[in-house]
């Protein structure tokens, strides 16, 4: 009974803190349950078992923002080596729909939360900056389904991307002026104006849905 | 004139028809029955394709005219001003001929000018949106539609029991219903007319667009299903049949889909094995499609829905398989056709409302029409979107469902219907015609003139037209596989997983079966942007820089075709220029030869831009190959020549930038301002021209303090400069070192472009003959120094990929920064010349001048390259510049 009404308590707080329904906090903790073969973490191997997410190429990359501490919000650096069901939420409550009832503020905010986890996850190094390594990095992994696409394109691709991202958030530069990579803000700055709201949602779970796939 | 020519060319023909004359038409009347006739008048013979002809041209110039007044077309949308002047031209008509004639036929109508329409809208339908969004408009399409049939019928037959509609007008519940039927279809023509020109955000625009083009199948099926009903009698009606027509909507709807799905796979297929012919694939296009609609329509489907599933399913690989050129062709023909229908469309509906003989007025049906059309519209629309939204996860707001109920435009096939109806079984259907007549045009004309004012008045998020980003695209598809990858996780196999799951089956199987190989290789989303951006900079920058050009009455350059030389060299040429950081020079072709060295000066003296012809015209009379003739060759070579021209700009623009991640520098000494300062007053010009002229005027007016200035260019240039390596041969440096002169140099590379007065004058017009010279050589290569990183690390690769690296002694032709020289303090000059592979890349070079602040490591490799610059400077410049490199020495030359 204490047990029962302690892991209600849990709940509560969760929803408090991750804006998820009681209701899908629960699906979540079955699946994470799930994932971690019962343990109370999950760890890297863990996601292995997933075998939808083979074929993902850059599956790596999102794994790896699983356990990245600037995502969970635990540190600016550094991989937590497990998370626990609490962060679990955490990251999943990046691709939470924006509710409507927020306000233009809350709005703004939500899409920079998100904006951030896709940063975070080019920023391989969380020196803030995504500098042209990374960058190419994960054009090339974006870009690792195709076979034929050869490395070097990839990485003209990637460079491109960089210059159009400095004259995006620069402009006119100074003649000695260096581009050293694309900070948070100048991230912001290239998805101006892109209707980022339909993009980074996942319909959080009904009942049926998930039960299907047990 | 014409009239003198006519006995020469037409007397076999005319003496062949005089002999057939009298047993075919013996009536004819002001003709000789013998005889040789030197002018006859055969309007009959023409007169169906001629007026055809006439009334598109009548249509094309109206808009012509429309689109005189920026103010108007603005105000008022397109369609109101072709139905207005179908009105007049139909009162004109009328009073003329004292008959209503060419009137918008049904058979016309869905036969010929909807197709196109149709076609195009599927075609170019944005099919991601379109998938994204699919559920809303499912609903809308199937679900609105029959509310909105029977809601409307119904309420009109209550009018009609409540005695507001006169009772002349005999229609009984199922009259009403068909009535309903025809008139609720929101119309793909109307709403593309008006919506287009609106903006609304994408979303919005595709719900209402897209249901639009769906509800076809429903419109039909209800149409047919009542229509039957009606002339069965509805006493003869039984639930059988009710049930049937149930199960026709399905078949009606998924049928027509299932036959424009198999036709775009057929014309997939058929498109990958045009690789010979490819004069045909425009017209393959167009022709499967038709042959879709026509089956559809044959097999009484829904043919809209038919085109639409066909265009949507054949884009992609469709677009893959053809060329370029037959993509282009295939985008005109497609938009000018569709503007031609529906610019005929609106007209002819204007024409045919004058005709008073087809219609009966009635107030009370008229405007209980109107009324409960726009009311069930909205009512519909507002349950839909509150059902929608408990599951949608962006959901429409009240500003979306505002416009989305007025949007709902009826139009011509609503008319093409009711002109359809059988009056013997249907007693009202001239009331239901002038009915439907003043539905089209209200709606039409005054739901699409205000519409605009008030998505301003409600400020409807609208659709913001910025251009395709690579980072956007970049970005996008990342949120796809991190969506798709957070789906997998948390076990939900939701959209992104089932589009995932799509996209997986199509990149194994489809694609493989239905593209040519050599465009599957290359086949990628990211690429094509990448790819489409490449070519729209240049086009743009050809477009801005070639005003030269076009005063020479040239035209725009030709994209380089896809298809045969690009398709397999634009990644050859990737991966030779390794990181390929030069964005937008791969468009440049790959030909390169001693011959184009020669163009390349040759356009020079001809002060760029002026062309002559130096290649024998190749007549092309084959009428199904197009070669690449003359034309074609001299839109390149002149693609090249601004493409050398927009590199001089290159520091200017967004390439002003600097990708490594080296630290900033330590030397910003106010000699560094001096040197600019002194750069700019000498040039008269910002310092945005090329670095060589920079370098070259610094080094011809100050030769004192030569050293500091060029320090300092180096560090500048060291930032955004522009590296050019022409490795062609050791042509360069022997024929400078033999001949000393450059008068007799013998071959065309080295011979500078005979300066005009201009060039003495200006230091950088002689720096545009150097680079024409540079750029064309071969296996050039053109790499800013921005992207020095890239090339340090490419480099490896580089070496192993590139041209032969032994055999020919490679050059550096041109080498802006030459950092060693300039910091160097005793470069060791006397070094014999040493042709070794190495020196081939300017990368090392420019890293070493880059990192030599930092550290000396790369001296040695420098000193690799003194030799280089040193001889030459010895050869052919003063002692004065004998620590300069030389590619000054190149611009000196021009200017002697």
């Amino acid at each position: 009974m204490g047990a029962a009404h302690s892991a209600s308590e849990e709940v509560r707080e969760l929803v408090g803190k991750t804006g998820f329904s009681s209701d899908q906090i629960e699906q979540l903790h079955r699946r994470f349950k799930q994932l971690s073969g019962d343990q109370p973490t999950i760890r890297k191997e863990n996601f292995n078992n997933v075998p939808d997410l083979e074929l993902n190429p850059i599956r790596s990359k999102i794994i790896r923002a699983f356990f990245d501490n600037r995502n969970l919000r635990k540190g600016s650096s550094g991989l937590a080596d497990e998370i626990n069901f609490e962060d679990f939420l955490t990251i999943m409550s990046y691709f939470r729909p924006i509710d409507t009832t927020m306000d233009e503020e809350q709005v703004q905010l939500c899409r920079k939360e998100k904006l951030r986890f896709l940063f975070h996850m080019y920023d391989s190094d969380s020196d803030g900056r995504i500098t042209l390594e990374e960058y190419r990095n994960v054009v090339e992994e974006l870009l690792s389904g195709n076979p034929h696409i050869e490395k070097e394109s990839a990485r003209s691709i990637a460079d491109g991307a960089m210059m159009e991202a400095a004259s995006v958030c620069v402009g006119q530069m100074e003649p000695d002026q260096v581009y050293e990579g694309i900070t948070f803000d100048d991230f912001l700055k290239i998805w101006q104006g892109i209707d980022i709201e339909t993009k980074m949602h996942v319909r959080f779970l009904n009942m049926e849905t998930i039960a299907l796939c047990h | 004139m014409l009239r003198a020519a006519l006995p020469l060319f037409g007397l076999p023909l005319a003496g062949a028809a005089a002999t057939e004359e009298p047993t075919q038409e013996p009536g004819s009347p002001d003709e000789p029955p013998a005889g040789l006739a030197l002018f006859r008048w055969q309007w009959h013979e023409v007169e169906a394709p001629y007026l055809v002809a006439l009334w598109i041209l009548v249509a094309s110039l109206a808009k012509i005219v429309f689109h005189l007044s920026r103010k108007v077309t603005s105000l008022v949308p397109e369609s109101c001003l072709l139905i207005l002047l179908g009105l007049v031209l139909g009162g004109i008509v009328l009073a003329v001929a004292k008959k209503a004639e060419y009137q918008l036929e049904p058979g016309t109508f869905f036969l010929f000018l909807l197709p196109p329409i149709v076609l195009d809208s599927g075609y170019f339908m944005p099919s991601r949106l379109f998938f994204d969004n699919l559920g809303a408009i499912l609903t809308y399409a199937v679900v609105g539609t029959l509310w909105n049939a029977f809601t409307t019928g119904a309420a009109l037959w209550g009018l009609q029991q409540a005695g507001l509609v006169a009772p002349r007008v005999q229609a009984s519940l199922l009259d009403f219903l068909l009535f309903g039927s025809l008139i609720s279809a929101v119309d793909p023509v109307a709403v593309l007319a008006v919506f287009e020109e609106v903006h609304v955000n994408d979303t919005l625009f595709i719900i209402v667009f897209g249901e639009s083009l769906l509800n076809d199948a429903v419109t039909v099926v209800l149409y047919k299903v009542c229509n039957s009903f009606v002339e069965m009698g509805s006493a003869n009606v039984q639930a059988a049949d009710y049930l049937k027509g149930v199960a026709s909507l399905f078949l009606v709807s998924l049928g027509g889909a299932a036959v424009g799905l198999v036709f775009a796979f057929l014309l997939a297929l058929t498109t990958r094995f045009t690789k010979r012919v490819r004069i045909i694939e425009p017209l393959l296009v167009f022709l499967l499609a038709y042959a879709a609609y026509l089956t559809a329509e044959m097999a009484s489907l829904s043919a809209i829905l038919a085109v639409t599933m066909c265009g949507l399913g054949c884009k992609k690989y469709v677009e893959a398989n053809i060329s370029h050129k037959s993509r282009t062709a295939v985008k005109y023909t497609m938009k000018t056709l569709a503007s031609c229908a529906e610019t005929v469309i609106f007209m002819l509906l204007g024409i045919s409302a004058v005709d008073s003989s087809k219609w009966a007025w009635d107030s009370g049906l008229v405007l209980g029409t109107l009324f409960f059309i726009l009311f069930f519209r909205a009512l519909g629309v507002v349950l839909q979107t509150w059902v929608l939204n408990q599951f949608r996860l962006v959901p429409l707001d009240k500003i979306d469902q505002v416009v989305m109920s007025y949007g709902g435009l009826r139009g011509a096939v609503a008319f093409a219907l009711v002109i359809l109806l059988d009056r013997t079984k249907v007693p009202a259907k001239d009331y239901f015609v002038a009915t439907t007549i003043v539905v089209v045009f209200f709606t039409v004309i005054v739901q699409g003139l205000t519409i605009k004012p008030l998505v301003k008045w409600l400020k409807v998020k609208r659709s913001e037209h910025h251009k395709p980003t690579l980072n956007q695209e970049l970005h996008e598809h990342t949120f796809d596989h991190i969506l798709a990858a957070v789906e997998d996780v948390v076990g939900h196999h939701g959209y992104h997983y089932w589009r995932d799951r799509w996209e997986q089956f199509d990149k194994k199987y489809l694609s493989q079966l239905l593209m040519r190989r050599s465009a599957y290789r290359i086949r990628d989303q990211i690429w094509d942007v990448y790819y489409r951006l490449n070519i729209r900079d240049a086009i743009s920058f050809v477009d801005q820089g070639g005003h030269i050009l076009s005063s020479t009455g040239l035209t725009l350059p030709s994209m380089p075709s896809r298809n045969s030389v690009a398709e397999t060299s634009v990644t050859n040429l990737l991966r030779e220029s390794g990181s390929g950081a030069c964005l937008d020079l791969q468009v440049i072709d790959t030909v390169r030869s001693g011959r184009d060295r020669e163009d390349a000066v040759m356009h020079h003296l001809l002060c760029g831009g002026l062309y002559k012809p130096r290649r024998r015209y190749k007549a092309s009379c084959s009428r199904h190959f197009i070669s690449e003739d003359a034309q074609e060759r001299q839109d390149k070579e002149i693609f090249q020549q601004n493409m050398k021209r927009r590199l001089e700009s290159f520091k200017s623009t967004k390439h002003n930038i600097c990708l490594n991640k080296s630290k900033p520098r330590p030397r910003k000494t106010s000699r560094k301002k001096d040197g600019l300062a002194n750069t700019e007053a000498t040039n008269g010009k910002p310092r945005d021209v090329g670095f060589q002229d920079t370098a070259a005027v610094i080094l011809t007016v100050e030769s004192e303090s030569e050293e500091e200035s060029d320090s300092s260019e180096t560090e500048k240039e060291d930032d955004e400069g522009i590296i050019f390596v022409a490795r062609a041969t050791s042509e360069v440096l022997q024929e400078g070192k033999v001949s000393g002169s450059l008068e007799v140099c013998p071959s065309p590379r080295i011979i500078p472009p005979s300066p005009t007065c201009a060039e003495k004058e200006l230091p950088w017009k002689s720096g545009q003959g150097d680079l024409a010279v540079y750029v064309s050589s071969e296996t050039t290569k053109i790499v800013p120094v921005d992207m020095q990183a890239g090339w340090n690390q490419s480099i490896s690769s580089l070496e192993s990929l590139a041209s032969p690296p032994c055999t020919q002694a490679p050059t550096l032709t041109c080498l802006p920064p030459c950092p060693l020289a300039a910091e160097e303090p005793q470069p060791p000059f006397d070094l014999p010349y040493d042709p070794r592979p190495s020196f081939a890349f300017p990368p090392s070079l420019a890293k070493a001048g880059r990192s030599r602040s930092e550290s000396s490591a790369d001296i040695p490799q420098q000193q690799e390259l003194q030799p280089l610059m040193g001889h030459e400077d010895r050869t052919h410049l003063s002692p004065r510049a004998a620590n300069s490199h030389w590619c000054i020495q190149f611009n000196k030359g021009g200017r002697l």
